[in-house]
């Protein structure tokens, strides 16, 4: 088929289905569907900072026992070790916090949280660490020459580094790199518009919904109504690096 | 004069098998997929894509990455999921091997290339995942729900995920 006419054909299912969801949109549960659906972008369209992605965590409805969204998340970026946790990358874990009056126990996902003025992008000798216009950070594995600096310079510990050989990737990544979250890149860029990233998506099928992702500037979005109504913390607040990711009901 | 013949005639014979073996070496390509267009065969005329392939690939992965322009046009996933589909018999090459498309060339010029040392060199079904995530975000592995008729006939005809 050639390009102009898979072109064509692309509109026409574009505009369609941005019809049909703002009508399906409409009706069902908001959260099932993202409110964004309608600002899909095209394939050929870059990312516009008229968005900026995040995820709102909320502490209380995490299970303590629960390791869905980081299994899950490993499952679809085909993140593999060898076994040795010492070095194994890791790209969401579960952090557990207990407060010390009363020991109350909580869990939360750490991930990268997408700061909007990233350390780790000061940081990259070979500007390989770097962020999109719509606030994904992500390491441009083509420039990253392994020195670990970023990972040295995020607060989170987000970061990891491949020391294994890489085979089978379902996406790019090697030996000798830096990786992080994506904020599940490939799937924002979805032409039939943004879905959930893994985690967010394992987190609903699981039935615990401690996670929305979603249009931080989209002041119709599920993620920015409930950041309006109730609030949200960023982590290490303190450092002011407005993270896209904001945690809720944190001890 | 008899002399020279002779040495003529004595230098094709030496050399004849070394054309021969010279001729072997040359890259098989193996044949493409499907045409991306009738006139142009491959993405851009094929004497183009000889010559500049790297160039194209380099200009993708700097916009897919850092723009977000997932055009398949000049992508190397799809260079991979049309050249490199499986063999009749289901097997697909390795980068390793001589017979994946890229390599059968770049062993014959002695040009190594590091996209594989993190790109897949076999084609990814990537739909596997995106079907069953459409699911209205239900079916997911960890769904405590049952699979429903049409997700197992989904699942039924789905392949694995990698080659």
């Amino acid at each position: 088929m050639s390009q102009v006419k898979e072109s064509k054909v692309d509109q026409y299912r574009r505009s369609f289905l941005a019809q049909s969801t703002a009508i399906a949109g409409m009706t069902l549960t908001s959260g099932v569907i993202l409110n964004s659906v309608a600002q899909a972008k095209s394939a050929d369209q870059p990312a516009s900072d008229k968005n900026r992605w995040g995820l709102l965590i909320d502490a209380n409805k995490c299970s303590t026992g629960c390791n869905t969204c980081v299994t899950a998340c490993h499952e679809e970026n085909g993140v593999t070790g060898s076994g040795n946790p010492e070095t194994d990358p890791q790209w969401i874990r579960k952090v557990k916090l207990t407060d010390k009056q009363t020991q109350k126990v909580q869990t939360i996902p750490l991930m990268c949280q997408h700061c909007a003025k990233p350390p780790c992008v000061d940081v990259c000798p070979t500007n390989a660490s770097m962020k999109r216009a719509d606030g994904v950070v992500l390491v441009d594995k083509h420039a990253c020459i392994g020195c670990r600096y970023c990972m040295m310079a995020c607060p989170y510990g987000a970061r990891s580094f491949i020391h294994e050989p890489t085979t089978e990737q379902i996406y790019p990544r090697g030996q000798g790199t830096v990786e992080s979250c994506t904020l599940c890149v490939h799937r924002i860029d979805d032409p039939n518009g943004p879905r959930n990233p893994a985690c967010v998506e394992a987190c609903n099928a699981e039935g615990h919904k401690a996670m929305w992702f979603g249009d931080l500037k989209d002041p119709n979005s599920e993620i920015t109504k409930r950041l309006k109504e109730y609030g949200g913390v960023q982590i290490r607040a303190d450092l002011g690096l407005n993270t896209g990711v904001r945690y809720q009901n944190l001890n | 004069m008899l002399l020279r013949k002779i040495i003529f005639v004595f230098a094709v014979i030496a050399f004849f098998p070394l054309a021969a073996y010279a001729d072997s070496l040359l890259p098989a390509l193996p044949k493409a997929k499907e045409n991306y267009d009738d006139k142009t065969k491959c993405v851009e005329p094929v004497e183009v894509m000889r010559q500049s392939h790297m160039d194209f690939i380099l200009h993708q992965r700097d916009d897919t990455l850092r723009k977000g322009i997932r055009t398949k046009q000049h992508s190397l996933k799809e260079c991979i999921n049309c050249h490199n589909a499986p063999a009749e018999d289901g097997k697909v090459a390795s980068a390793k091997d001589k017979e994946h498309f890229c390599s059968s060339c770049h062993v014959y010029t002695a040009v190594q290339i590091d996209c594989f040392k993190c790109h897949n060199d076999k084609p990814a079904n990537t739909q596997y995942r995106h079907k069953i995530s459409s699911q209205v975000f239900k079916q997911h592995k960890f769904a405590t729900q049952d699979l429903n008729q049409e997700m197992l006939e989904l699942l039924a005809t789905e392949k694995e995920g990698q080659q």
